[in-house]
């Protein structure tokens, strides 16, 4: 199930495709990173919705030339604790212009949430949990931040210059 | 000093609510202890061997009356009538119950304070010289920076979930007294060419395990800059820093494995890759934060001299106290001073209730109401007229605050220890009270000398950096201590070195003190220790401590 | 012989595993078993209703002496009386005093 950035759940029409699975049907794949340096001509050539699944440390740089070929990159929390997604996050929107649908897979926990949203992600893979204990309530606990943030939202230098006469 | 606008209390407001529920939802049992105990720990709540344990934020040391009182009350109210200064400039209380902490830190919001970042594998307290605003020898006043770069640090979402935690320390004086090479990341106010002001960066300092000293990666920062050039650092970090061991997550471990040259390459490549203009800080936006530290409107009128002079002559314990306890002020007629919460065979770095509200009173009267935390576990009032010195002795005496040590052996920095915290390996309390109480009456005579105090190796009481280090550690049971010489903070800063044998508890204040005989003997002229020991080595000091008697 | 240790969640305070769904601030109410039934008791301590009363339960030694139950590390003596040194010191479970020598 996912998790939007508005608060909304909804069914995840993205399936998986394993490493060595040719197609499995479905209309909207991810591929992990190794498979897609594999370079499969067919995969790059598909007209199929493609999803790309990066380890929490995968390097970026060399992936910039084919970032637009994906419509979603999925990133990965192993633990929620380990917060080198976040990282990842911040240069794929702000250094190399993704624009695409940036899922927080993994670990995803309620309380960060926030921090996940204002790092650029806009979807969250989450499980039934979310709705029993009502994770969208998450998104609003806070209207004051105290950096500037992928989510686009005010920060508090911007908003005392904005006040300064 | 920085006073809240909307902003800040809003925001402070929404964390407290924030942490309400967390609390209540981890009673309800939809928390496990699990995904509790990070969330808790960012809001300075630890669980310590005999309750819950909360770390009271003090921003770079720096309180007013108001925050002063108020933490006496929380102590009285929620914990057992007393706190303990720690050496981030933090407050410490041992007693917490978790179900109070919401209550408590609705509280602290109350007079602009929190706990937030106190604890956690993110940004800790920004820390600087107690004496920033005041001393003589600054360039320019550090704390503007250091609210900036705390605003800028707390509740970053990039850089929540670090491998570890992140200490960082601002110095804009000749003379460092915030022991800055000791951090994770180091800020040296400095001025170039044009008068620009900028900072020198460090970077890979930390104590415990692997004591190091931090490297400096790059020799000027235009202030514009702070934020771009702190966010790469804390991305190389956050990015690179090992994860798979407890022990080597700090930032120093990744510098020392790349090596300062090629850390510091990195740094400035991601750097260079960096918008720098979206986070620019701007000249105004400084000027706004810095308008909170106007210093205040002094009496400039001279000071009576004269009357202070007889006093010194007519009373050789306020003499004492005002050689060790009071320091250079940059505006004529005025003193630094120093409280020493440091009364021998007490609590290293203590204070009670109702020392607190008096403290919070001579603040008002004598110090614009402005009170400072030292990392030494000391008080600082910043702004004392001479002529009122001798009152303010008097007052601070009868309430046990008057110990005259600032400096000196029995001003000794000594972390909990295992008569309170879960993590220790031996007791440290007992161990300083019976060296203070058996060096005190000497100390005159040995002059300025550290002695640092650390219960386990995790170092709070930075026992690598003391010119004579002491670590508690369990061998078999028993509790045993190890001797580090030659350690010191600040510009001359460096890791003491092991000297031998770990020591019983029963033996540390013979050893010490015959540590220290050997010193006295050996010093030429005004020496400290740490020079002593570099010109003529450990063997000397071996041979007196292991000496049979 | 090994009891189970832990601190109450909802105050910190340090309490002891007695048996079903009980910890009890006194150490003397501990359940104390010999060290083959230890991994048992601490299944046993585990187990129960969410959120459990304790948090990071473990096994301590202990042995019984003079009708009382005494820790044998010194962290847990200090974690049975307090701290041993300031204003709320009291003296050490175990020591000569406290067991009536």
């Amino acid at each position: 199930m996912l998790l939007g950035e508005d608060g909304s759940l909804r069914d995840d029409i993205w399936t998986d495709l394993g490493d060595d699975e040719v197609k499995n049907g479905s209309a909207a794949i991810t591929v992990s990173l190794a498979r897609w340096k594999k370079a499969d001509a067919a995969l790059r050539a598909s007209n199929r919705k493609l999803g790309l699944r990066l380890p929490n440390d995968a390097a970026l740089e060399e992936l910039k030339p084919d970032l637009d070929r994906f419509e979603l990159i999925v990133l990965n929390f192993p633990k929620f604790t380990d917060g080198r997604a976040y990282s990842q996050a911040r240069l794929l929107r702000a250094r190399y212009g993704y624009r695409g649908e940036l899922r927080a897979s993994g670990e995803v926990l309620r309380d960060q949430l926030l921090f996940m949203r204002r790092c650029g992600f806009n979807s969250f893979h989450v499980g039934e949990r979310a709705i029993r204990e009502d994770w969208a309530k998450a998104f609003s606990e806070f209207d004051v931040f105290y950096q500037t943030a992928q989510d686009g939202g005010p920060w508090v230098m911007r908003q005392r210059l904005g006040n300064h006469r | 000093m920085y006073r809240y606008d909307d902003f800040d209390h809003r925001f402070v407001d929404e964390r407290v609510a924030q942490y309400r529920d967390q609390v209540r939802r981890r009673l309800a049992g939809q928390l496990s202890e699990d995904e509790f105990r990070p969330l808790r720990l960012m809001n300075g709540l630890y669980l310590q061997l005999h309750a819950y344990m909360l770390r009271i934020a003090i921003p770079y040391g720096v309180l007013n009356s108001a925050k002063l009182r108020k933490l006496a009350h929380v102590a009285r109210r929620y914990d057992r009538g007393f706190g303990h200064f720690t050496t981030r400039q933090n407050l410490q209380l041992h007693w917490i119950k978790l179900e109070d902490t919401p209550d408590i830190l609705a509280e602290l919001a109350s007079v602009e304070m929190h706990a937030i970042q106190t604890s956690g594998n993110s940004f800790r307290n920004i820390t600087t010289d107690p004496f920033a605003g005041v001393a003589a020898d600054e360039i320019e006043d550090p704390r503007p920076y250091a609210e900036i770069i705390r605003q800028w640090s707390t509740l970053h979402p990039e850089f929540s979930f670090l491998p570890r935690k992140f200490k960082i320390a601002v110095s804009a004086s000749a003379e460092d007294r915030a022991a800055v090479k000791m951090h994770d990341l180091g800020l040296y106010l400095r001025r170039n060419e044009k008068g620009e002001t900028g900072f020198e960066v460090l970077v890979g300092g930390g104590l415990g395990r692997t004591p190091l000293l931090a490297h400096s990666i790059k020799p000027f920062v235009a202030r514009r800059d702070l934020f771009s050039y702190l966010e790469a650092v804390l991305r190389v970090y956050n990015r690179y820093g090992r994860r798979d061991n407890l022990y080597k997550s700090r930032i120093k471990i990744l510098v020392q494995s790349l090596g300062p040259a090629k850390f510091a390459a990195e740094v400035e490549a991601e750097w260079r890759a960096t918008d720098r203009d979206a986070v620019a800080l701007p000249d105004n936006y400084i000027a706004e934060i810095a308008s909170g530290f106007e210093l205040p409107d002094y009496d400039r009128s001279p000071a009576d001299e004269q009357a202070l002079e007889q006093a010194i002559a007519d009373n050789p314990a306020f003499a004492r106290w005002a050689k060790h306890n009071v320091t250079a002020h940059k505006v004529p007629g005025h003193a630094v001073v120093t409280i020493s919460l440091k009364p021998v065979g007490e609590t290293p770095g203590d204070c009670s209730a109702d020392q607190m509200d008096l403290v919070a009173d001579l603040a008002d009267e004598l110090s614009f109401g402005e009170i400072r935390v030292a990392y030494e576990q000391n008080l600082v009032l910043p702004n004392v007229r001479r002529d009122r010195l001798f009152g303010l002795w008097q007052r601070l005496d009868a309430a046990g605050l008057g110990s005259s040590n600032i400096g000196l052996a029995s001003d000794i920095i000594c972390c909990p220890g295992m008569d309170y915290c879960s993590l220790a390996t031996a007791r440290s309390i007992p161990v300083a009270q019976r060296l203070a109480r058996h060096l005190a009456g000497r100390e005159d005579e040995i002059g300025r000398f550290s002695i640092k105090i650390s219960g386990c190796i995790n170092a709070c009481g930075h026992h690598h950096l003391g010119n004579i280090g002491i670590l508690g550690v369990d061998k078999n049971g028993e509790e045993v201590y190890q001797i580090t010489l030659g350690g010191d903070a600040g510009n001359g800063a460096a890791i003491g070195q092991i000297i031998g044998p770990a020591v019983k508890s029963d033996d540390v204040t013979g050893a010490i003190d015959r540590l220290i005989a050997a010193y006295e003997k050996l010093r030429q002229g005004e020496e400290r220790f740490p020079e002593t020991y570099r010109r003529v080595g450990a063997a000397p000091f071996k041979e007196a401590l292991y000496a049979a008697r | 012989m090994q009891l189970v240790t832990g601190n109450r969640l909802r105050d910190g305070k340090v309490v002891y595993f007695a048996g079903g769904e009980t910890w009890s601030p006194a150490i003397d109410d501990a359940l104390l078993v010999e060290d083959d039934r230890a991994e048992t008791l601490l299944r046993e301590a585990l187990a129960g209703s969410v959120p459990r009363p304790a948090v990071g339960p473990v096994l301590i030694e202990a042995v019984r002496a003079n009708g009382r139950i005494h820790p044998l590390s010194l962290r847990e003596r200090i974690r049975a009386s307090g701290p041993t040194t300031g204003p709320t010191a009291e003296p050490l479970i175990g020591t000569a005093s406290e067991s009536g020598g």
